[in-house]
């Protein structure tokens, strides 16, 4: 299971990157980033989120606007309930990430395979 | 056989393994003898290493320069923590971009496997704090570039 550690990395890397400046400022404020970690565990309403920041909804609500804004969290419909979750293009970006970083140690091993049996020879070479 | 596995432990780390041919003794080489380094530690296609200094002893530190045609150039260094010979490496390393990363804590352990070795590489990602400092650095560059150099990030 992933992580908002590599959420926010990813959020930090595509934030400076496309110079969006409004993801970059919302998880500026540890309170926002707060509520990722705890999104990242799964969907929660204002309620639910207000509960272990001892804050007051409004605030709570405030927060959750930037954040929309920014685009790092969406909400759902669920007859009276409104629950949060992390934004989906986020999450694309930490399997991104995995992916190129597996796709690059691929590629590295792969090399390292060669210069293993190149080294092989060599030894070989020497004892005769 | 050699098929490189990699997923996520806890909410911290990234564990990768991968199997080799050749015993751990020269895994282990190739992992800590500069001129091999050079060789296969390159990411991407397009990058080379013209830079490799590896002091690999106990405190030591390193420093690898890739550089591409297009892409430009950029550099980690790191110190290393634990030195097991043909066993265990334990390193901590940044990126510059210019501006440091915050660091990354990696342990690799070559275990006989056979004729082989069984390679197990553990990395630490930074903490949510410290990536938060990252907001503060500045990066440049287009998404792609900034990939490529999270490429590095082993």
């Amino acid at each position: 299971m992933l992580t908002i550690r590599v959420y926010l990395y990813n959020i930090l890397l595509m934030s400076s990157a496309l110079k969006l400046d409004a993801a970059f400022s919302a998880i500026a404020d540890p309170t926002r980033r707060a509520i990722l970690a705890r999104l990242a565990q799964g969907e929660a309403t204002v309620t639910e989120l207000a509960k272990p920041f001892e804050m007051t909804q409004p605030a709570i609500s405030q927060h959750l606007r930037i954040l929309e804004a920014a685009g790092l969290i969406a909400r759902r419909v669920d007859g009276s309930r409104r629950p949060r979750r992390l934004a989906k293009e986020g999450i694309e970006g930490i399997d991104k990430w995995l992916a190129m970083l597996r796709k690059a140690l691929e590629k590295n091993y792969n090399r390292l395979d060669l210069v293993l049996t190149a080294m092989e020879a060599s030894t070989k070479g020497e004892k005769r | 056989m050699n098929k490189l596995t990699l997923k996520t432990e806890g909410d911290t780390h990234i564990l990768v393994t991968r199997n080799f041919a050749a015993p751990p003794e020269a895994v282990y080489r190739a992992h800590t003898d500069p001129k091999l380094i050079q060789q296969w530690l390159l990411g991407p296609e397009g990058w080379s290493m013209p830079v490799c200094i590896c002091e690999a002893r106990p405190g030591g530190k390193f420093r690898y320069e890739w550089t591409h045609p297009k892409k430009g150039s950029f550099y980690i260094t790191g110190e290393f923590l634990e030195l097991v010979p043909s066993s265990k490496i334990v390193h901590v390393e940044r990126m510059h971009l210019p501006d440091p990363t915050p660091e990354n804590h990696v342990e690799t352990r070559f275990d006989r496997d056979g004729s082989g070795t069984r390679m197990t590489m553990r990395m630490t990602l930074p903490d949510s704090k410290t990536r938060a400092a990252m907001l503060a650095t500045g990066m440049e560059g287009g998404m792609e570039d900034s990939y490529a150099r999270l490429d590095r990030m082993i």
